[in-house]
């Protein structure tokens, strides 16, 4: 583990050990729901929460890189830890991850100061250390660039969907991506919320402290607000028209279209003996193969495996997207036509 | 394929094993390896597991199999079910098919066999004789094919190396012993990455998905710096000397490219794909888990045999991979272009009876073009 100075735990409490944290001040839960002062504490982990459901990131005391008070110090982290045991005992999950996405958000920004930063070279070593430790990146600074290995690179990127984060529109060299300060960071931003996330989700629930439950009970009512349901206008989206209109023609469908097809429509809930007559105008159409690759594609045959859908993103590498305005933000065909509301 | 021509064929492609089993090695770490073979008219054996050249040789001897392929993964149990396998790693694989080329040749070399009457012409969309447009394509790759294949492959080295830092020595190229190449890069950074990552990389050196920002053009505040120069490394480099063609047309050219605007510059970019990108087939990059043609063993599309080309420059795959034997036989060919053979001419047949040495009469047969007299 990262040995870790007073302010640095402040910036990222996410790696400081809890409990450990408790003991070392000489505090117990208990205390923050009954002491007076300390209540205050709870209330601060509750905006901190409130702030993060609201999609926004957690303005801290922390001014710079120093703090600004020895009293913020703790309070920050107070904070942190108090709104984890908030949120556990509310029990709600779309609150967590909201919650992990902001203070990961948060640790972004310090994480990319610390990284830029050219007069402490102590800070910038940390913040590597801390995307190497945690996440495996190896990153070197050269010159003004953080540089990366390609295939590390794109470990990472292939989670972005933007265009931006394609290979193709980086600047690479002998077998190192160049990035900034930010893009590094952000490179690492699922990471992250996936890091925060599953240390809240793994920590132990405890059972209801005394002065916590106003807190708590609020937080379940606000939960209520971001449940969600979706509307499917039921057509297909234009990659599966244009393989069922190469079918339609007779024309050959690639290895590649023919598996979208189906892996999409068996999504769909169609069966097998429903597909297979899609396909007999291929040219080199077999019944009984057909079948057999159904089958084995929904899984009923073979491995077991039941075969999904492929990425647009995969679609596109294979020529058989046809995207047009309506299937902005989908990553797959088959969220095709549904809305959220 | 008739019964007495899968025969001849099977009785060809015997004794090119008995006499070349020196070419016919099991590839390094052949043990972490998925083999697989097929049979003339047969489905695909696979998920099997040879560790040594004898073990490879008798299952040519056993089996005489009409194709033999291997992994480029590497898995714990190579002869278990997909899901059990264990994928370890896999080396880069780069498919290269003049098919894919888009040369204005192919239409000369290209025939169209019915696949409802079995009627063999040269038109390309729909049968003379019975008008069905279920059709299969055979063709018969001439000089133009294999040197523009060649060109694809220097362009991807190129990348290879400066891009991507993979080293000389550890890029091995394979005529595939039909109409195109395999390379092979082996000890990569890339070893380990899966599918989506891989996707990623054929796009990268397809020159696919660019955004006009990367090469200097933006929507607004657009600024002359910020276009790329010819002694940049990578895309921006190769691009520069693809869109301004020489130094002095840069300035004039810069201009040109923003009075046009943003959305014509992405035109320039998605047009520079077919030019400067690489033509693999991207999906044989991407795939983890497939079975590749063993080196030293035949095609039963041609009869030719997959080669590692030690100069590629000098390489003729209708001279050098072709290893059968030229003992005279009677076939009826049934074959509209002419091609070359070992440094021959052969055809065009029409339908006729005629005596030719064993490897014309397998790449013909193996074609679809002629039968047994």
């Amino acid at each position: 583990m990262l040995a870790l100075g007073q302010d640095e735990i402040a910036k990222y409490p996410f790696l400081a050990d809890a409990g450990q944290y408790l003991k070392d001040k000489g505090f117990t839960l208990e205390q923050f729901g009954t002491d007076s002062d300390l209540k205050q504490l709870i209330d601060k982990a509750f905006d901190r929460i409130l702030v993060a459901a609201d999609g926004k990131i957690y303005k801290s005391d922390l001014d710079g890189d120093h703090v600004q008070t020895d009293a913020a110090l703790p309070r920050e982290v107070f904070s942190f830890l108090l709104a984890i045991v908030l949120l556990k005992l509310s029990g709600m999950h779309t609150l967590i991850k909201r919650f992990a996405l902001a203070e990961a958000r948060r640790a972004e920004k310090y994480l990319e100061k610390d990284l830029a930063n050219i007069s402490d070279e102590s800070k910038k070593q940390l913040a590597i250390k801390i995307i190497d430790d945690l996440f495996s990146v190896q990153i070197e600074k050269q010159n003004d660039y953080f540089v990366i290995p390609v295939s590390n690179y794109l470990k990472h990127s292939i989670n972005f969907h933007e265009r931006e984060w394609k290979l193709i529109n980086r600047h690479v060299e002998n077998g190192q991506v160049y990035l900034t300060p930010h893009e590094t960071v952000r490179l690492i931003r699922k990471e992250l919320g996936t890091y925060i996330s599953t240390k809240i989700i793994n920590a132990k629930t405890p059972s209801m402290i005394p002065g916590f439950e106003d807190s708590v009970n609020k937080l379940i009512l606000l939960s209520k607000k971001f449940s969600t349901y979706t509307v499917t206008t039921g057509e297909y989206p234009p990659c599966i028209k244009h393989a069922i209109e190469i079918l339609e023609k007779g024309e050959n469908l690639p290895h590649s279209g023919r598996f979208m097809l189906a892996t999409f429509l068996l999504s769909k809930g169609q069966t097998v003996q429903q597909i297979a007559p899609l396909f007999k105008n291929a040219p080199d159409y077999n019944e009984r193969v057909t079948l057999y690759q159904l089958n084995h594609l929904a899984g009923t045959s073979g491995s077991g495996t039941q075969y999904s859908c492929p990425s647009c993103e995969k679609l596109k590498t294979q020529t058989l997207c046809f995207a047009i305005p309506e299937c902005n933000n989908i990553i797959n065909p088959l969220q095709f036509g549904k809305k959220r509301s | 394929m008739k019964e007495n021509d899968i025969k001849f064929v099977e009785d060809s492609f015997k004794k090119y094993y008995f006499v070349h089993f020196d070419q016919i090695r099991v590839p390094n770490r052949a043990s972490e390896r998925e083999f697989g073979y097929q049979k003339f008219n047969s489905g695909m054996i696979r998920h099997i597991s040879i560790k040594s050249d004898n073990e490879l040789h008798l299952l040519f001897m056993q089996n005489i199999p009409s194709d033999v392929y291997c992994s480029n993964a590497y898995y714990s149990f190579p002869n278990m079910p997909m899901n059990e396998k264990e994928w370890k790693e896999a080396d880069l694989i780069f498919d290269i098919d003049a098919k894919d080329l888009n040369l204005s040749c192919r239409v000369n070399h290209t025939v169209s066999i019915c696949s409802q009457c079995n009627k063999i012409s040269k038109n390309s969309t729909q049968c003379l004789k019975c008008n069905s447009t279920k059709l299969e394509k055979k063709s018969l790759p001439c000089k133009n094919c294999i040197d523009a294949s060649k060109t694809e492959i220097l362009k991807l080295s190129e990348i290879l190396i400066d891009d991507l830092a993979v080293l000389p020595e550890n890029i091995h190229v394979y005529f595939s012993g039909n109409e195109g190449f395999h390379v092979y890069v082996y000890n990569s950074q890339f070893q380990q990455i899966g599918s989506r990552e891989r996707s990623e990389l054929a796009d990268y050196i397809m020159f696919r998905g660019m955004i006009p920002e990367t090469f200097g053009m933006k929507k607004f505040k657009l600024d002359r710096s910020t276009f790329p120069d010819f002694n940049e490394k990578g895309w921006r480099g190769r691009f520069s000397k693809y869109v301004f063609g020489s130094k002095s047309k840069r300035s004039k050219i810069i201009s040109e490219l923003i009075a046009n605007g943003y959305s014509s510059f992405q035109k320039i970019l998605d047009d520079a794909s077919e030019n400067i990108g690489v033509k693999i087939d991207p999906n044989v990059t991407m795939d983890i888990h497939r079975i590749f043609r063993l080196p030293g063993s035949i095609n039963s599309k041609s009869g030719l045999t997959k080669l590692f080309c030690q100069n590629l420059s000098k390489f003729d795959p209708y001279v050098e991979a072709s290893f059968l034997n030229d003992d005279s036989i009677e076939v009826i060919a049934n074959c509209p272009i002419q091609f070359n053979l070992k440094n021959k001419k052969f055809g065009p047949y029409n339908n006729e009876k005629v005596a030719v040495p064993t490897f014309v009469a397998v790449y013909m047969i193996c074609k679809k073009l002629a039968t047994l007299a």
